[in-house]
């Protein structure tokens, strides 16, 4: 195996493009090192991408925030702006792993990891986040929902890997929130995810949202029908009735040892309705 | 496949070493380098036996590529005590008996210091969640919280 680490985007998409075998690109590692351990992955190449000092930043554009490909959990925690911005999406991937795991894992990572039960992505999602891809051919811009083709599987083309991602700037009374259910408090996989993103109008009346869904269909997926359920209303009991309902209808989920169809169905409303109120709190905190 | 040549800094001293380019962070400082204190539980990031830092971040050493450490200050169980005297942390899980077979105890120990330097006054639950990815086998970790919490306080008190 040979190890790249270039330290420009250029060097990289050319040392990909370059690559005739299978050229892993390493951020984290915590997915990439656990795979090569086990046999699952045997790359010609890894590409180291955190020497790249552009993809090891936050900084702002057009009101949001842009994430390089190379930060941690933990980085973005530390960052004040980014977390009174988008507190669910912070959240959701602090969840993953421990404290040593935040050390090193990547938003974008999880992403390209296409696990249906990667606790960022459904709050990227709700948050409309937008991946962009480098390649040799240039960059271009993805909706980060359309990034997940199947468990383990990516719609990146060869010789492309994800940047950045690109966390759009927020109107005044937004919030959002991630919650997933767990059977313990702490260093778990997601059994359901939920993450919801809202506006509110000054009355509090939901002006617009987002709700995405993890680990109940093979990729994570957005759920339109349970953002209507509570467009145009104060989020009151009948509106998160609908809501739940909703996420109910669209979870298709599969029975594993962490939880049943039935189960994991229910659990999908009943998870919504909870991180749709916290997204309402915190849109209302904005006022 | 030729081996990559690293420079780095472990606990404030200059190394060299040559690696393979899938050879972990871990098996360079066990098999190379002799720094036989990190610990393999798991290999794959979730007992944290193997924790160390890297340029100040708490992370699984199993997890870090040795090829990567180039140019990067890292801290070991090692570098803790200061000669003969033993850190307040090391201290204080001895006078509380806060382990039984030991091999969880580097990577706890690692862990808290760096807990402590970034908050010297956690509250139980914080040092609990901290402390998560650091598995413990024997002591039910209840002797380990207690341990830490008493070197926070002392740690306060000497500040």
């Amino acid at each position: 195996m040979q190890y790249l680490a270039p330290t420009t985007l250029d060097d990289a998409v050319s040392m990909l493009a370059a690559q005739a075998g299978d050229c892993r690109v390493l951020a984290g590692g915590t997915d990439l090192l656990v795979r090569m351990r086990s046999g699952f992955a045997e790359p010609d190449a890894v590409m180291d991408i955190k020497r790249i000092g552009a993809l090891r930043e936050i900084t702002t554009e057009d009101g949001g925030f842009r994430i390089g490909a190379a930060v941690s959990g933990a980085e973005m925690a530390e960052n004040a702006a980014l977390v009174a911005a988008w507190p669910g999406v912070v959240e959701a991937a602090g969840l993953i792993g421990s404290t040593q795991i935040q050390g090193r894992a990547t938003m974008a990572g999880n992403l390209c990891n296409a696990s249906p039960a990667a606790d960022s992505v459904p709050a990227m999602v709700a948050a409309g986040a937008v991946a962009r891809l480098a390649s040799a051919a240039g960059t271009r811009d993805v909706a980060v929902e359309d990034i997940p083709a199947g468990p383990g599987k990516t719609n990146l083309r060869t010789g492309e890997f994800v940047a950045s991602i690109f966390l759009p700037a927020r109107p005044a009374r937004s919030g959002d929130a991630y919650l997933r259910f767990i059977p313990r408090t702490e260093m778990d996989i997601a059994v359901v995810g939920c993450g919801v993103s809202l506006t509110l109008d000054a009355d509090g009346t939901c002006t617009a949202a987002r709700v995405a869904l993890g680990a109940v269909a093979p990729t994570v997926i957005l759920v339109p029908e349970a953002a209507q359920a509570i467009i145009g209303t104060k989020l009151d009991a009948s509106a998160l009735d609908a809501l739940a309902a909703a996420c109910s209808a669209a979870a298709k989920p599969i029975a594993d040892k962490r939880g049943t169809v039935e189960f994991r169905t229910h659990v999908a409303g009943v998870i919504a309705r909870r991180a749709a109120t916290i997204a309402k709190t915190r849109a209302g905190e904005q006022a | 496949m030729s081996r990559i040549h690293v420079t780095t800094t472990i606990n404030g001293d200059p190394v060299e070493y040559l690696c393979d380019p899938e050879e972990t962070l871990l098996d360079v400082l066990r098999d190379r380098l002799g720094l036989t204190g990190s610990k393999e539980g798991c290999g794959t990031g979730d007992c944290g036996a193997c924790s160390v830092t890297v340029n100040g971040r708490l992370v699984c050493s199993c997890l870090v590529l040795g090829a990567e450490a180039e140019g990067a200050q890292i801290a070991t169980i090692e570098g803790m005590a200061r000669g003969e005297t033993l850190h307040p942390l090391q201290r204080k899980f001895i006078e509380h008996a806060a382990l039984q077979c030991g091999i969880c105890t580097p990577g706890i120990l690692v862990a808290a210091k760096s807990l402590l330097e970034r908050n010297p006054d956690p509250t139980e639950e914080e040092a609990r969640y901290w402390l998560a990815g650091n598995l413990c086998r024997c002591t039910g970790y209840d002797k380990i919280i207690r341990a830490v919490m008493d070197a926070a306080a002392e740690m306060r008190e000497a500040s």
